[in-house]
């Protein structure tokens, strides 16, 4: 997962997407792996990150975050 | 002597093609020589010009919409409260007030918040449904309307009144329709937005007048100002208007406000047919967009309700300058983007 | 260093008149117990879904109402309506409250006879009654009220061939100022119908009008109407007594007071805009009292009153089964429990709660129900925190009608339990079974031996 270059997360959990003009809100955890993301990070480093951090199993965590990809994706967040 | 501050919240922030009242008001309050105002925006989306206008508006808050229901208002309130120490809330939405009055005792004996608003009774009575009712008891002339719960319905009422019908929402939005088709395609229109029932009304063809007032609750007429509109938008909104005077405006606004026991402000909204006779449109429970032209024109009516509500001395308004004019006007503001991100994520700014 | 609590991460545009988390965060407030007793523990012992009931909740809703009617009429009788509730522990309770029967079909009657309602204080009404049926309330002594001529024709047959009078009332039904009228139910006022049952049945010595009834709608949102009806029906008996000289025992008013739930298509909530029971006696009462009736000659007053009673003390608990996303990317989340239990989703939004703590974020989302239906939808837009797999829901405001209009359909009918007033948990139904559902089927012969 490559978020698009000039996407704009600031630490309210507010998202700006430059070239559409369109803005988003996260929560808490949604903030948390954009935030990684936007580090660079990929999959298996937010995995690990997560499980390490937060009370949560692998399968959930496949479950929503291949679920919060696909939401990016639907908002044209991510690179294809 | 240094001049009192009271905190006045007030909704309507949205200053768009279709206004809410709040700016005008807002712009009211600001003028007295004998307080001043600290203006605290209540607003339900994010967009409302009027959060982003640092001269009228000193903080703005969201507020969820009145379908969310009281208890949620209720919260908001109590926390916006703790923030800013209201004195007065202003409401100007029709949609918002049935909440707001059903909460106007718990507002004042929890938080000492003070409202001017009509009881829950006079609001009612003015609800279009039953305004034919209510303008037979007052004497005043109001058009033919039965609310209707299905399309249906539509084909039988249009027969007893003929076209062309006016389709009417419970709180907004009219058209007016020339056949079956047109009414039934209106009905499913505005019912879809702001529910059941709908209105019919017979059309009455003339010239449309209003008059911005003010009542104190006992029968007695505060302040009356009355308008023409020059020229209106598409949407049906005043686009300039003109303060007249008119002796039978007047007296139809007397009787109402003596026969209903108004209290607080309110708007009537009257037709002038070929033959010279008054009927009685609509009554807006709340101050018009239009409002402002009253302080212009002499009647700062919406100051008169504060000195009222905060128990300061008051003098009822007797005159206004006829022949003063408002013309609205648009412009777009350059707004920064960290200030919609406050609003939209904080709920407030 | 102990990990922090996991929610599933949201991501949500923002559009202007997008219910924001400050518009919705009082919707989204968690129920985790009930009357005491937790939302887990229940299910935990009786299954998923639950239907729960609170009988804190229905003995103060009655005592609420009976005191709101006899502060203010000296006459007053309310009668429990089966057909919103008929379990047996539900009308036992109302029973033990004082409250009579009301009754609109025989099976009905009979319940309310096994429950041990003496037969004189079970109102038989409805449409649809045999002459067995009013044979039987005849000799027992029940009041019957007659909803058209044809009963009323073969009432008098049958009080000929019992030899002896038969107590009856008449329905009326007339405009109240509200619409649509109901006018399909028994005489109607205006147009003089009503007046000419009641000649009928004065003129007739086989039958003795006792009282008159109406029942002018469901879901009543103005009081108004009521004082409407009261003042007409009063005005019925006055007039009796003027031309008969007979004196009539009792107006009954029927039910139809609203409950606190919100009708879908209606602009503010439920909560908000129902009046209250007060505005209902006040608008009944104020009629009867001031209809002009000598003080000995006050009828009495019946109400049936079914819905207002008992629907914000019956709760459905649920289960989250799973979560999807739609191709048009909304959130869709799959419920334990469908709109065959849940009947009056078709035209209630009901409320709905997370029965666990979340975080103050929600989500819109589509609560769907777990039949292959594409009917079932429970809501079609609803604002929750985000929910898991297993994750449990309170649907509030379901006491009225859910139970009695549930059908079998796919999944079984979940137990009822009724929490008492020492908040323990009484199984009043047992969960559905496939014996129970089986029971009364029967096999033909041939169809026994199948061969795969």
């Amino acid at each position: 997962m490559k978020l698009k270059r000039n996407i704009a997360i600031s630490d309210s959990g507010f998202v700006f997407n430059p070239s559409t003009g369109d803005s988003y809100s996260l929560n808490p955890v949604g903030l948390e792996i954009l935030t990684l993301a936007k580090a660079q990070k990929n999959k298996d480093e937010i995995r690990q990150y997560m499980l390490d951090n937060y009370l949560l199993d692998l399968d959930t965590f496949e479950k929503d975050f291949d679920d919060f990809a696909n939401m990016l994706d639907h908002f044209n967040l991510i690179e294809k | 002597m240094s001049k009192p501050v009271f905190n006045i919240a007030l909704t309507g922030l949205n200053a768009i093609d279709s206004p809410g009242s709040g700016s005008g008001v807002i712009r009211s309050l600001r003028e007295p020589k004998d307080f001043d105002v600290r203006i605290i925006g209540l607003a339900y989306e994010n967009l409302e010009p009027c959060i982003y206008m640092p001269h009228l508006v000193d903080k703005t808050y969201r507020i969820p919409y009145p379908s969310e229901g009281q208890e949620a208002l209720l919260e908001r309130l109590r926390y916006i409260h703790a923030q800013e120490n209201l004195h007065i809330i202003f409401p100007n939405f029709d949609s918002e007030l049935y909440n707001f009055i059903k909460l106007e005792k718990k507002l004042a004996d929890e938080m000492q918040i003070k409202m001017l608003l009509p009881t829950l009774e006079q609001f009612e009575s003015r609800h279009k449904a039953v305004l034919y009712e209510f303008g037979e008891k007052a004497g005043i002339k109001v058009p033919k309307a039965k609310p209707v719960f299905s399309a249906m319905e539509i084909a039988k009422i249009a027969y007893d009144f003929r076209f062309p019908l006016v389709v009417k929402g419970k709180y907004y939005e009219a058209a007016v329709t020339y056949t079956i088709e047109q009414a039934q395609q209106h009905f499913h229109k505005i019912s879809a937005k702001w529910g059941l029932p709908i209105l019919l009304q017979e059309f009455v063809h003339g010239t449309e007048l209003n008059v911005c007032g003010i009542g104190d609750g006992k029968g007695n007429l505060l302040g009356a100002v009355s308008m023409r509109k020059l020229y209106i938008t598409d949407k049906g909104k005043a686009w300039a208007g003109i303060t007249i005077d008119d002796d039978e405006l007047t007296d139809l606004t007397q009787k109402f406000v003596e026969k209903s026991h108004w209290k607080g402000g309110f708007e009537l909204e009257i037709i002038r047919n070929g033959n010279g006779e008054y009927y009685l449109l609509e009554i807006n429970p709340r101050f018009p967009a239009w409002s402002y032209l009253t302080t212009g024109a002499g009647q700062n009516q919406a100051a008169l309700l504060v000195n009222m509500a905060m128990g300061l001395p008051y003098e009822p308004f007797t005159s206004y300058e006829v022949g003063k004019m408002f013309i609205r006007f648009s412009e777009d503001m350059v707004v920064d983007l960290q200030d919609f991100e406050k609003i939209s994520t904080f709920g407030e700014k | 260093m102990s990990k922090k609590q996991y929610e599933r991460p949201v991501i949500q545009q923002l559009r202007t008149g997008i219910t924001s988390k400050f518009g919705a965060a009082f919707e989204s407030q968690a129920l985790t117990h009930i009357d005491g007793v937790a939302v887990k523990d229940l299910i935990k012992e009786f299954g998923s879904p639950l239907f729960v009931l609170s009988e804190r909740k229905i003995r103060e809703n009655f005592k609420a109402a009976n005191r709101s009617f006899k502060n203010r009429y000296p006459k007053v009788q309310f009668a429990w309506s089966y057909k919103t509730n008929y379990l047996n522990a539900i009308c036992k309770v109302f029973h033990q409250e004082g409250s009579w029967a009301e009754v609109v079909s025989r099976f009905e009657y009979d319940k309310a006879i096994k429950n041990g309602v003496p037969p004189s204080k079970i109102i038989f009404n409805g449409p649809d009654k045999t002459d067995k049926d009013l044979e039987l309330a005849a000799s027992n002594h029940s009041p019957i009220h007659i909803d058209h001529f044809d009963e009323l024709y073969r009432l008098k047959e049958i009080a000929e061939k019992l030899g002896r009078k038969i107590k009856v009332a008449i329905r009326v039904n007339m405009d109240t100022g509200v619409y649509p009228v109901w006018d399909r139910f028994g005489f109607n006022y205006e147009n003089g119908q009503a007046w000419e049952a009641i000649q009928k049945i004065i003129n007739s010595d086989t039958l003795d009008l006792v009282g008159l009834h109406t029942h002018i709608g469901t879901y009543m949102l103005t009081p108004n109407a009521y004082a409407v009806a009261s003042s007409k029906l009063c005005y019925l008996a006055i007039n009796v007594k003027k031309s008969f000289g007979k004196v009539v025992e009792y107006i009954d008013m029927g039910g139809g007071f609203a409950s606190k739930n919100t009708l879908k298509g209606m602009y503010l909530k439920g909560v908000d805009v129902v009046p209250s029971v007060d505005e209902y006696a006040d608008a009944i009462t104020s009629a009867f009292l001031n209809a002009g009736f000598p003080t000995e000659d006050l009828p009495f007053l019946y109400l049936e009153t079914g819905r207002a009673l008992i629907d914000d003390a019956g709760f459905l608990l649920g289960s989250v089964i799973a979560n999807k996303r739609l191709s048009d990317g909304r959130k869709a989340t799959i419920m334990d429990f469908g709109v065959n239990i849940m009947f009056t989703s078709f035209w209630f939004d009901h409320k709905i709660s997370p029965a666990q703590q979340s975080g103050g974020y929600t989500e819109d989302t589509v609560l769907y129900g777990p039949l292959c239906m594409n009917i079932d939808v429970l809501r079609e837009n609803i604002s929750l925190p985000p929910l898991n797999t297993g994750d449990q829901v309170v649907v509030h405001h379901v006491g009225a009608y859910n139970i009695t209009q549930s059908m079998q359909f796919i999944s079984m009918r979940p137990a009822i339990v009724l929490i008492d007033r020492n908040g323990k948990a009484n199984v009043i139904r047992k969960l559905e079974t496939l014996e129970t559902l089986e029971k009364d089927e029967l096999m033909p012969e041939y169809l026994e031996k199948i061969d795969l």
